[in-house]
């Protein structure tokens, strides 16, 4: 493998490690705020309980993600100082901005975890909620960087130089508001139905705990609320991409040949050399439909751009089928969810809900990572689209490899622990839980 | 103009990192180096006084990259080129530390699995530091050269001299000395505690002085610009701020006035940084980097420093507030 192919997978890498924890750490304090709020308002202990336990868990989340998180800011140099050196000016602001949020969420989380018994409950209460908001903000800001690479605005492009630079533009660019949508919906997703399948896989075992049965409702509401808004924007974003980057919503969509009535592909392996799509299952104008709303319309394929401008499609378009196939999914537990709670007002004591609630925990993060594969596999070969080949930024430096195993042992490491120490927290909370007494 | 401005928000930011974010990896260094009947009481201060703020701190280094790539990004490009072996020994330094300390408060299993994490952690103190040093010093060394933004002295020029390696060992000297002066304060109602890190700080400061010489004589041969730099009219006087802070320091200390002690090394540590980077101008990386050559467009920098300017409203009544609550000790 080249040096190359190192310095991107080492990106890749510590992308998809960071983003798990970048998305627990918006999921999470939202949810440890609805605990609290809840035992403020009703004063039943199982809430504090609750809210301290998901604490305990988000501090651990919060410390990983803060770390890997600083590492990112690191790499974007260290591996692509050919990217930086130009868009550094451009994107530098969302970053900065995203500089103070964080700063902000890094400050009330101490104040959070450390200042319980230092505050009133109703001001501790808002330092929880200042977190989950700057996170929140956190997320916004770093997310319109990565939409400026895929929709690159404010800046005029003279000899190869970026002049005219407008910082604001570049930050308010077209994949903004969709970018930002999806992720943020993404995170309270992928959090709201990991939590839930905790709580549920404890539930099984012990079906009168009450302290599991609220936490199941809280997080599941979440999940459950968020899923519909979530493939809704998912739509509001492939419209754009496919306004934006034709491109990569040809390869998401395994899309070779610009065509009218063109149909929508299911599975199936796209195949580069004779640019078909074998074994897919075809909705006939399905795709065309989705677009852009006619089934006779229109859409452009991958045969319109020259070989070398073409991302991976093979990648591509399985990360989106499995993204998409993990959202609808989720869709359906959640429906049923909605369904049983409508119908009975309870959930704990439904053991066959509680094992799709189950199986359905990590697909918000299978999501999540596949997403971030069609965006990032998508936008190659470019890391600023149609402006910098990815090859042209990357770092002289050679042995990337080095690094890169580096980095992989550590993160096996830190995941193993991470796992073992919430696992940890859960089975104690499990041992000392009786439904009638909360600790 | 705006790219001295921009320059000077990039030293506030580090020397901040440097009084706060430096302290807790001195906090950390004295975790592995806790030794007599009062060791365990020694990290569970050490670990309690950085609990709370040690996030917090540690984004002040976030925000002097920020600003460095965003106000500098030719400077940050050549930067993380030339000196990749020593920031990635760096950044795996504060991967390990920060996981390490959060494992070992949360591990609720008593026994072996903390004191590893503690090993990890300490360990992971020294390393992040001294690379932070030997960067800063490989910067000033004028070994690393750019020519049309392209580093043409390969990866490991500058970081490999004596001043370099210097400048590291001087950086685990101060946080160390920092730490343990800040610790008196935080063991005020421990008085065995309190007297460890009095002579702690004490001992760390006076080996501080040996490794500064170090430092001084290896610069003459290692950075000779920033040595000329230390020629200048203002040095004799920065000099001599830096020496009173010293010995306001150790008077401060001996006499058991803690908080005076903590404001003189504060006093200390923010000199030196300042006094390194009046040396080290107009160069970023000497000497074909300055501010001027590596600043953005005018239209970034002024955003940036209004963005800085409007976090700051933001971020400095949240930062007192946390230190407040926290190393107030109204309440407990």
């Amino acid at each position: 493998m080249s040096d190359f192919l190192f310095a991107r997978s080492l990106m890749a890498m510590s992308l998809a490690f960071h983003i798990v924890f970048a998305a627990l750490g918006i999921g999470m304090p939202l949810l440890m705020v609805l605990a609290e709020g809840a035992w403020l308002r009703t004063r039943q202990p199982v809430y504090l309980e609750l809210s301290q336990r998901w604490a305990n868990g988000t501090a651990i989340l919060f410390a990983v993600g803060a770390v890997t998180g600083t590492v990112l800011s690191f790499e974007l140099g260290l591996l692509w100082p050919g990217f930086m050196a130009q868009a550094g000016p451009i994107i530098g602001m969302p970053f900065s901005l995203e500089g103070f949020a964080f700063f902000t969420e890094a400050i009330f989380i101490g104040v959070y975890l450390y200042g319980r018994n230092r505050l009133s409950p109703l001001l501790h209460w808002l330092a929880g909620v200042v977190v989950a908001v700057s996170g929140i903000f956190s997320g916004i800001f770093v997310v319109t960087a990565n939409a400026w690479m895929n929709a690159p605005a404010g800046f005029i492009l003279l000899d190869g130089r970026f002049t005219a630079i407008d910082p604001i533009a570049a930050m308010l660019n077209p994949a903004s508001l969709h970018e930002v949508l999806h992720m943020i919906l993404a995170s309270f997703v992928a959090t709201g139905f990991a939590v839930a399948a905790v709580h549920a896989f404890f539930l099984r075992r012990n079906p009168t705990s009450l302290f599991h049965g609220r936490a199941l409702g809280l997080a599941l509401a979440m999940a459950c609320i968020s899923i519909p808004l979530q493939i809704a924007s998912g739509d509001l974003s492939a419209r754009a991409v496919g306004r934006l980057q034709p491109a990569k919503l040809a390869a998401m969509e395994a899309h070779y040949r610009t065509q009218a009535g063109a149909p929508l592909l299911l599975g199936g392996i796209p195949n580069d050399a004779t640019r078909t799509t074998d074994y897919a299952l075809r909705i006939p104008g399905g795709l065309s439909l989705l677009l852009n709303g006619r089934p006779d319309s229109t859409v452009i394929g991958l045969e319109e751009f020259p070989r070398s401008d073409w991302p991976n499609v093979r990648i591509v378009h399985g990360a989106f089928d499995l993204m998409v196939l993990s959202g609808f999914a989720m869709l359906t537990v959640a429906g049923w969810s909605g369904w049983i709670w409508w119908r009975r007002r309870r959930l704990a004591d439904h053991p066959s809900l509680l094992r799709a609630v189950v199986i359905a925990g990590p697909l918000g993060f299978v999501a999540i990572e596949a997403g971030w594969v069609v965006t990032e596999v998508g936008r190659q070969p470019w890391i600023i689209y149609n402006v910098m080949r990815t090859a042209d930024a990357v770092t002289p430096m050679p042995g990337i490899a080095v690094p890169f195993v580096a980095f992989t042992v550590l993160y096996v490491v830190l995941a193993f622990v991470v796992v073992t120490l919430l696992r940890r927290q859960f089975l104690e909370t499990d041992a000392s839980n009786t439904p009638s007494s909360p600790a | 103009m705006l790219p001295q401005v921009v320059a000077v928000s990039l030293l506030l930011s580090l020397i901040l990192y440097a009084l706060m974010g430096g302290a807790d990896f001195g906090g950390g260094m004295w975790d592995l180096l806790a030794v007599g009947p009062r060791a365990a009481r020694q990290r569970e201060l050490i670990s309690k006084a950085i609990a709370p703020i040690w996030e917090a701190n540690h984004v002040w280094l976030i925000l002097a990259v920020v600003v460095l790539f965003t106000g500098f990004p030719a400077g940050f490009a050549a930067m993380m080129t030339a000196l990749f072996i020593p920031v990635m020994l760096m950044v795996i330094g504060i991967v390990l530390r920060g996981s390490a300390f959060i494992f070992r408060n949360y591990d609720s299993r008593a026994g072996a699995g903390p004191h590893r994490w503690g090993t990890a952690f300490g360990m992971a103190s020294f390393l992040t530091p001294f690379f932070q040093g030997v960067i800063l010093g490989a910067m000033a060394t004028g070994r690393i050269r750019v020519a049309d933004s392209h580093v043409t002295t390969g990866y490991l020029a500058g970081w490999l001299t004596p001043f370099a390696l210097a400048c590291g060992a001087f950086a685990l000297g101060l946080f160390a000395f920092l730490a343990a002066t800040y610790l008196t304060l935080d063991a005020k109602e421990q008085p065995e505690l309190q007297d460890d890190f009095r002579r702690r700080a004490i001992g760390s400061g006076l080996a501080l002085g040996p490794v500064a010489g170090v430092v001084f004589l290896t610069a003459r041969q290692g950075a000779p610009l920033l040595f000329q730099g230390l020629t200048n009219w203002w040095a004799p006087w920065l000099l001599g701020a830096t020496s009173l802070c010293a010995v306001g320091a150790f008077g401060a200390l001996w006499w058991r006035r803690f908080a005076v002690a903590r404001v003189a090394a504060v006093g200390q540590v923010t000199l030196i940084l300042a006094g390194w980077s009046l040396a080290q101008y107009p160069n970023l990386i000497t000497p074909d980097v300055t501010v001027a050559s590596a600043a953005a467009p005018d239209a970034t920098l002024r955003l940036l420093v209004v963005a800085l300017a409007a976090g700051a409203v933001i971020l400095l009544p949240s930062l007192f507030f946390l230190f407040r609550l926290f190393k107030g000790g109204e309440r407990r």
